[in-house]
């Protein structure tokens, strides 16, 4: 049996940035994010990977940062939601469609689950043909995993539409 | 005018943080501190026999271990009961960790305090507690039957007989026309805020004073009760609520052990401790509510209106009372909502059980009250063949009898009399909106695609935005900044843009310049919390008062320096003018440095208003007699009492006759909270108080076995609606504007999860004709009842159209 106490060097891309970091193996990839890379922005909800706050893209596909731990993501490209709006070249940042479309539906009331909704519509969305108009079968996909307390989720689907909508015309 | 945002769907403040992962939640803060984890009862009743800790000593990385004996002081006491009641006559509190005896699974025995989370769990697993085990009293029918008793000396369970009367209740009953009589259930559910309890506390040895962020919603009543527990003086003691995900009711408690034994260990340790609650933890050992067993008559005469009213109930308050009777009362006074009832009796009995404690959760009794008052208009509509609106309708409270007193005392202590309301149109806006009267032809197309359809409405009235107070300070800075803080927290309700809407509408300044602060007892230290629907109705109001203040000083001062008269000037976009007099004016901002006189110029905006800058008056003070240097104002609001809105909801039900899957097909809303500030947030309040009401019908429960253990503490198993249970909602408002406050505002927090399984429960009997007296129903149980031969049958449709 392996010792809790074992620590292993973990090399992994955050959000672009090459991070170099030692943890115990049992070390869940949430509590390295949040607490040894100090990338808050992931939140956890209920650690047993149900309610999806934690979500992350790893390698470009949402995953549970929760049900993962962070000596499986070595040698990978992971991004939080501090890395999903881009830098614009001149300090600021450029929102990514899910982040406008979230704000401008009211899709958020205490922000607690957003970055694990964010993330997980992002790559959605982004793993779709954005040419095409979204269907509220597949927006219902893209929302149907993850809790949320305080919205209803309404503004979240309208959200989730809006971003579809918004990579749509960027698309033409 | 450019500001006027009052009314307005502004987008939020808060929104750029919170969707860029910049947000700072309790446990996002302070990096590197120690952590602590609790050791909690297994057993649901229970006496401790020992404690053993010696194995985990030895584990590396623990640092202290705290047990009951480790308490000093009033640490050592009972917790507080917070809400004091005379009818609350065997209040119960538990100690921040279990003395002798543990009351319920979740119970913390032991706090360990270690170098990180996983080592202080670790640390927990080593320690061995022994129990002997007590008998178990679970539900609320083994309460009342008193076989066991929670407490050793209440061996009744009763803690508490609420009791209200409005005349002779059963001599009406006797001189009724018509009586009838039902008994029923309403299961337990929580708040579950995505964001548990937190909380980290840094003491700083050099000044001997605390710093506490807790995800709370009543900073400065917890910064009070930390400072009496831990025998600090109040001004050592600072408490912030920093982003919070999520409230609902559960963090309105306070102090929670945790709140009180995470800053002890702080202090003793002289290094900052961090403690954030995981979701089994929040499960077990935070707070529940809504069950009740509900014995209903009511007498009522040949066209249905309600000539007395006797209610009987059974209210679960779990092991402990620290929030005292505040959800039984509320249910008891709001449970007539929209209706005048000529004599009322309510009789509610809170009762002990080996439970989590049941504190308010969104509704905080009034789903409760609006069950058993709906359910008594369907039963009514059902026993004389007549339409359930048209009942309903036949009782409403009329526009013209406000304000409506009826002649009972709410949870603030004062009269239950209701400011104002148009309940018929609720009603009129509620048929139109659902199609009340087309339901017969959708029940035969639901019929031909093999689906049993039924429709079912509710109605109520909220009590809102009760005292005793809320303060707001409004300052305007030499940079043209508006600064705004109040004493309650902020849990998502979006109160940084509502309020900065208020400052900016009221003040003249654009909303850009305005920048809110909730819940810092730094910035307000008097406040009294976030719940009941209260934050627009008492902050709002005090801000806006604050506003005001700032104003007229404004005004005041602009007029001097412009040489006109208060009368004819006006603030737009930050800029003090003439009326029709364009060049005649004066930057806010300028206002606000020359209100300050100075000595010492430290930048160019500082040398207006220093000594030698200008003519001044010699014959006056440089401050008037009561005067104060700077633009700023504090102002308070106290309302006379609480404020009353109102609302309607209705379901469309399908029920497919093979799985008994219940699908709410469609859902409609019509919702009265007086002015409003923000319709994009009321809509969003709705939204998800609808959701929660979704859930509560159909979904959540507390599923505690004989043993008083929770089966189903995770999210796995306790059905949380994700947004496929969901359905779409379709939403009308009236606005009634309050006479009571100056911004005309009811509250609107609560509303939307009010009405949810009164009129969900209505409308699934309405589809299969079976009379539905337990909620929530699972399909599970909805096939048992329609399987079972001695199910009551009620006419299906049930009238829903004359």
């Amino acid at each position: 049996m392996t010792d809790v106490s074992t620590e292993r060097a973990i090399t992994v891309t955050v959000n672009g940035v090459p991070r170099e970091t030692t943890v115990p193996v049992r070390r869940l990839l949430s509590d390295a994010l949040r607490h040894d890379l100090q990338l808050t922005g992931t939140h956890v909800g209920c650690e047993h990977g149900v309610c999806g706050a934690c979500t992350v893209l790893v390698d470009g596909t949402p995953v549970r940062s929760c049900l993962v731990l962070a000596v499986q993501v070595d040698g990978t490209e992971v991004t939080t939601v501090e890395g999903l709006a881009r830098e614009d070249g001149q300090g600021g940042q450029i929102l990514h469609p899910v982040q406008e479309a979230f704000r401008e539906c009211h899709a958020l009331q205490c922000g607690f689950c957003t970055p694990g909704f964010l993330m997980t519509m992002a790559a959605g969305l982004e793993a779709r043909d954005p040419s095409t108009d979204i269907t509220d079968d597949e927006v219902d996909e893209i929302v149907g995993g993850n809790l949320c307390r305080c919205t209803g989720y309404a503004n979240i689907k309208k959200a989730c539409r809006r971003a579809a909508g918004l990579m749509k015309e960027a698309a033409e | 005018m450019t500001t006027k945002l009052f009314g307005e769907p502004v987008r939020r403040r808060e929104d750029l943080r919170l969707i860029t992962g910049r947000g700072r939640y309790t446990d996002d803060i302070g990096h590197g501190a120690l952590a602590a984890a609790f050791v909690r009862s297994p057993y649901a009743h229970a006496r401790i026999v020992d404690i053993d800790v010696d194995a985990a000593l030895d584990v590396e990385g623990v640092v202290a271990v705290y047990t009951y004996d480790d308490l000093v002081g009033p640490m050592a006491e009972p917790l507080p009961v917070l809400i004091p009641h005379p009818q609350l006559t065997a209040p119960r509190t538990g100690f921040p960790l279990a003395r002798d005896v543990v009351q319920h699974v979740g119970e913390a025995v032991v706090m360990v305090v270690a170098t990180d989370r996983y080592i202080a769990e670790d640390v927990c697993d080593r320690i061995a507690v022994s129990y002997e085990e007590l008998p178990v009293v679970v539900g609320v029918d083994a309460a009342r039957e008193a076989v066991h008793s929670v407490h050793s000396d209440v061996p009744d369970n009763v803690a508490a007989r609420h009791h209200q009367e409005t005349g002779d209740v059963e001599a009406a009953l006797a001189a009724s026309a018509h009586t009838l009589s039902f008994t029923q259930y309403i299961e337990r559910s929580a708040c579950m805020p995505m964001e548990g309890k937190g909380v980290h506390a840094v003491w700083n040895h050099d000044d001997s004073s605390l710093r506490v962020h807790t995800s709370t919603q009543a900073s400065t009543s917890v910064r009070a009760a930390i400072a009496a527990k831990l025998q600090l003086s109040l001004e050592k003691v600072e408490v912030v609520a920093p982003d919070v995900g999520g409230g609902f009711g559960v963090k309105i408690v306070h102090p929670w052990p945790e709140e009180l034994l995470v800053p002890m260990a702080a202090i003793a340790l002289g290094q900052p401790v961090h403690w954030a609650e995981d979701r089994r933890e929040h499960f077990i050992s935070s707070a529940h509510e809504r069950e009740q067993r509900q014995e209903i008559t009511v007498g009522y005469d040949d066209e249905g209106r309600v000539t007395a009213l006797d209610v009987r109930g059974w209210h679960d308050n779990g092991a402990y009372t620290p929030y005292g009777i505040i959800v039984p009362i509320v249910t008891a006074t709001q449970l007539v909502g929209p209706y005048a009832i000529p004599v009322y009796r309510v009789r509610i009995d809170s009762v002990y059980t080996n439970t989590v404690i049941v504190t308010p959760y969104r509704g905080a009794g009034r789903p409760q009250g609006c069950y058993a008052m709906e359910r008594t208009m369907d039963r009514i509509a059902q026993d004389l063949g007549l339409d359930r609106a048209e009942v309903r309708r036949r009782n409403l409270i009329q526009p013209d009898q406000f304000p409506y007193d009826h002649h009972l005392t709410f949870q603030d202590g004062r009269p239950v009399i209701y400011d104002s309301g148009n309940y018929e149109g609720l009603l009129d806006k509620l048929i139109a909106l659902v199609g009340w009267d087309r339901a017969e032809e959708r029940r035969a197309e639901a019929a031909a695609r093999g689906k049993q359809l039924g429709i079912g409405m509710a109605m109520y009235v909220e009590g809102t935005g009760p005292g005793p107070y809320e303060g707001g300070h409004v300052q305007v800075l030499g940079s043209g900044k508006v600064l705004v803080s109040t004493g309650l927290t902020s849990q998502g309700q979006g109160h940084e843009t509502a309020f900065a809407q208020i400052v900016a509408h009221e003040l003249g300044v654009p909303i850009e310049d305005v920048e809110v602060t909730t819940g810092d007892t730094r910035r307000f230290g008097y406040a009294v919390g976030t719940f009941a629907s209260r934050a627009a109705v008492m902050s709002g109001n005090a801000i806006a008062l604050a506003a005001r203040g700032v104003r007229a000083k404004a005004l005041r001062i602009a007029a001097d320096v412009l040489e006109a008269d208060v009368d004819d000037l006006e603030i737009d976009e930050g800029l003090v003018q003439v009326k029709g007099t364009p060049g005649a004016s004066i930057p806010l901002r300028t206002v606000a440095v020359l209100s300050n006189p100075l000595r010492y110029a430290f930048d160019e905006a500082a040398r207006q208003a220093t000594q030698f800058a200008g003519p001044g008056d010699d014959s006056k003070p440089p401050v008037a007699v009561g005067d104060a240097p700077g633009l700023e104002h504090v102002d308070y609001y106290s309302p006379i009492r609480s404020t009353f809105a109102s609302g309607a909801h209705a379901a469309v039900v399908e029920i497919d006759p093979t799985t008994w899957e219940i699908d709410v097909v469609d859902y409609a809303v019509v919702h009265d909270c007086g002015n409003i500030v923000n319709p994009m947030i009321v809509e969003g309040q709705v939204h998800g108080g609808v959701a929660q009401g979704v859930g509560g019908a159909l979904y959540e429960r507390m599923a505690y076995d004989a043993d008083g253990q929770l089966q189903n503490a995770s999210f796995m198993d306790f059905l949380m609606p994700y947004a496929s249970e969901v359905p779409d909602v379709v939403i009308d408002h009236q606005e009634t504007p309050s006479p009571l406050n100056p911004l005309g505002l009811k509250g609107a927090g609560e509303a939307g999860v009010i009405p949810g399984t009164a009129c969900i429960a209505s409308a699934i009997e309405d589809a299969v004709g079976r009379r539905i007296a337990a909620m929530p129903i699972s399909p599970t149980e909805l096939y048992d009842l329609v399987r079972n031969p001695d199910a009551e049958r009620v006419p299906s449709p049930t009238g829903a159209t004359a």
